[in-house]
């Protein structure tokens, strides 16, 4: 089977809609056929990787811990937009640390989130096989 | 709706809340497959209710296998040595001892 290059898009805030924890399931499935995968975050989609989220009040299941799992699934593609970040206030330091272990050097922990300007993005949206959004 | 010891349980035995999982619980389940729980089967049972609680999911059996090579020695890290332990299937099998949902993706 040849290897495409899967991006899943996730444009939505974590909670009140089930689009960003239905992605993330998604891509832990895909993560099974061996496949280039990649994730970017765009407008609400950002504030699924802030750092320090509690979902007690709302009684729904705190899935940002999950994002700190996929280094170990050769999922460690993170792009994040620079433009909506910055519209949002935020900065790459309100995110979350997700690192992954570089098996070819000695299993470094080396950093998964990339900002990008959203013409990069659009770039390397333009490089897939498949993008899928949510 | 089955329980076991007084714990309900989904139509393939896994636990329907999770904050229902009692040792006595998983040595019970293991029964019902005729396994008598080793030390090598809670070294797994354990890391699997740790896996969880840190990342919220169960682990795919890659991960699993992986983790426990590093974790336990590289002679364990293999899926040979898990089948052993969970005929099953380390995921199926060993999720539903410790209490665990079944793994996304685990067919």
């Amino acid at each position: 089977m040849a290897i495409k290059k899967f991006m899943y898009l996730n444009r939505r805030a974590p909670y009140g809609t089930v689009y960003a924890l239905e992605s993330l399931e998604v891509v832990l499935i895909a993560a099974a056929f061996d496949q280039d995968v990649s994730l970017a975050f765009m407008d609400d989609g950002v504030y699924q990787l802030v750092e320090g989220q509690k979902t007690d009040g709302i009684g729904m299941k705190n899935f940002s811990k999950t994002f700190h799992a996929l280094g170990d699934y050769d999922i460690n593609q993170f792009f994040v937009s620079a433009e909506s970040l910055e519209e949002r206030g935020l900065s790459v330091d309100d995110l979350m640390p997700l690192v992954w272990e570089d098996e070819d050097d000695d299993w470094a922990e080396k950093p998964s989130i990339k900002v990008v300007p959203n013409a990069e993005l659009t770039k390397i949206m333009s490089e897939q096989d498949v993008c899928l959004s949510f | 709706m089955a329980d076991i010891l007084g714990a309900e349980v989904d139509e393939e035995g896994f636990l329907v809340d999770l904050k229902d999982w009692t040792k006595e619980i998983a040595v019970e389940m293991a029964k019902g497959d005729d396994i008598d729980l080793s030390e090598e089967h809670w070294d797994v049972i354990n890391f699997l209710r740790d896996y969880f609680e840190e990342y919220q999911i169960a682990p795919a059996v890659r991960v699993l296998t992986k983790a426990i090579g590093k974790q336990f020695g590289k002679e364990k890290g293999n899926s040979k040595y898990l089948y052993s332990l969970f005929p099953y299937g380390p995921g199926k099998q060993g999720c539903r001892f410790a209490g665990l949902p079944k793994p996304t993706g685990c067919i």
